[in-house]
């Protein structure tokens, strides 16, 4: 059963790729450091008014999390095309929409994860209360791995193309604008003193329509790409 | 077992290749020979179930090719030219993930025996980008020693290899057919492979 269903062969994706991150540090770092960058740079600019930036934390914090998430999408695919490694993956026996999930997997882990750890520190810039921090970092749990599911089409869809990391961007970031809505929305609704529950539940509704639609459409545009 | 009924192949505006007949037996070879940008590759991709042909049919012992995939996969060892490694991680590394990825793991230990006989042993440990495009291209190669595939599409295997590892290569295509293995390749070298081998002239 394992065989049939890729497991080993998915698991292997996912040690692949995330040591493949710890050969070359600085690309696997970039995401975390733009991400703790952007967050800084507002209360910077904004000034030190308590009250606004309680107001606006939310937001930029996901709007800045959106893009580091897509900051390394278009080398998601590109590079094992370019060394023919996706085309031994097209080839392998185990199903293609598993090695394409552990390859979201791999990115999620890289991407995703520091930001739940470094998004709540950073927070503290704006004045968030422990509680809002918490939420915070579970609307990241639930929303990043989203975000890397939604990115891996706008990947495949923009492989092999001059030029493909603006058009990415065209193509996942309206995709994203529903994570984003309820992401930021879970913070804002416990700074003004209600449950996040029901943005929870959207977060993770949205999560497991990704996680069913994106490896099919995924597999489909990599097909398509190396014909 | 591979059997190719009136193929035609058009890449842009050109085509190819038409009405192409072709019946590849168990156990015997293919020798697919052109100039360049004949369509060798291509009709290769086609073999291999990585790209749909643009008429006719191609059956997989009996059954259309896209009706059999999978069975094909199970049996399939495609050496593209691109060779399908990664710079950053050693000859070993990449072998074991390629294993992997194909669903069929090995242990460091077949990697290092499959890399001592395309006569890699003292350079197993070295990331891939240190090496050479010849000795990258035995890297890649080093597969034909441990996945236990029957069907064999080799698209250039002697590009920038010296001469014994040519041989080594011709060696072991050989081996292969006389073990009742399948096997299809390209190639502008004159290959002696011993075993039933047929060639296939095409864009002439």
């Amino acid at each position: 059963m394992m065989q049939s269903l890729g497991l080993a062969a998915t698991y292997a994706v996912i040690r692949r790729d995330l040591g493949l991150a710890m050969r070359r540090k600085s690309d696997a770092l970039t995401p975390v450091f733009f991400f703790v960058i952007v967050v800084s740079l507002f209360p910077l600019g904004i000034g030190a008014e308590r009250d606004t930036l309680r107001q606006i934390a939310p937001g930029i914090i996901w709007v800045a999390a959106l893009l580091a998430s897509m900051l390394s999408l278009n080398r998601l695919f590109e590079e094992d095309h370019a060394d023919g490694t996706l085309e031994q993956l097209m080839l392998s026996t185990a199903p293609l929409g598993m090695l394409v999930t552990g390859k979201v997997i791999a990115h999620w882990i890289l991407t995703g994860v520091p930001l739940l750890f470094v998004a709540p520190l950073l927070a503290l810039q704006f004045d968030l209360a422990p509680a809002s921090l918490l939420t915070l970092a579970t609307s990241l749990a639930i929303g990043t791995p989203v975000l890397s599911l939604l990115g891996a089409i706008g990947a495949s869809l923009t492989i092999g193309l001059r030029g493909g990391g603006v058009l990415i961007a065209l193509l996942v970031l309206p995709l994203y604008v529903p994570v984003l809505i309820f992401g930021a929305g879970a913070v804002a609704s416990v700074n003004a003193g209600l449950g996040a529950e029901s943005h929870f539940s959207l977060l993770a509704a949205a999560l497991a329509l990704a996680a069913f639609f994106s490896p099919l459409a995924t597999t489909m545009a990599l097909r398509i790409a190396l014909e | 077992m591979l059997e190719a009924i009136n193929l035609t192949c058009v890449r842009g505006e050109r085509r190819l290749f038409h009405d192409l007949n072709v019946h590849v037996e168990r156990g015997s070879g293919l020798f697919v020979q052109g100039p360049n940008g004949s369509g060798k590759t291509t009709l290769l991709r086609v073999f291999g179930g990585l790209t749909p042909p643009c008429g006719g049919a191609i059956l997989w012992n009996g059954r259309p090719i896209q009706l059999a995939r999978d069975d094909l996969r199970r049996k399939l060892l495609y050496c593209g030219h691109l060779i399908g490694l990664k710079d950053d991680l050693t000859a070993i590394e990449n072998l074991v993930y390629a294993a992997a990825l194909a669903d069929e793991p090995i242990s460091n230990a077949i990697a290092q025996e499959a890399l001592k006989q395309s006569g890699l042993y003292e350079i197993a440990d070295l990331p891939v980008r240190a090496l050479s495009q010849g000795q990258k291209r035995r890297v890649s190669l080093a597969r034909l020693c441990y996945l236990r595939r029957s069907f064999w599409i080799l698209d250039e295997p002697l590009t920038a290899l010296d001469d014994a590892a040519a041989q080594w290569v011709l060696d072991r295509i050989s081996r292969h057919l006389n073990e009742g293995g399948t096997a299809i390749w390209t190639s502008h070298l004159p290959m002696a492979v011993a075993g039933s081998i047929r060639t296939l002239r095409i864009g002439s």
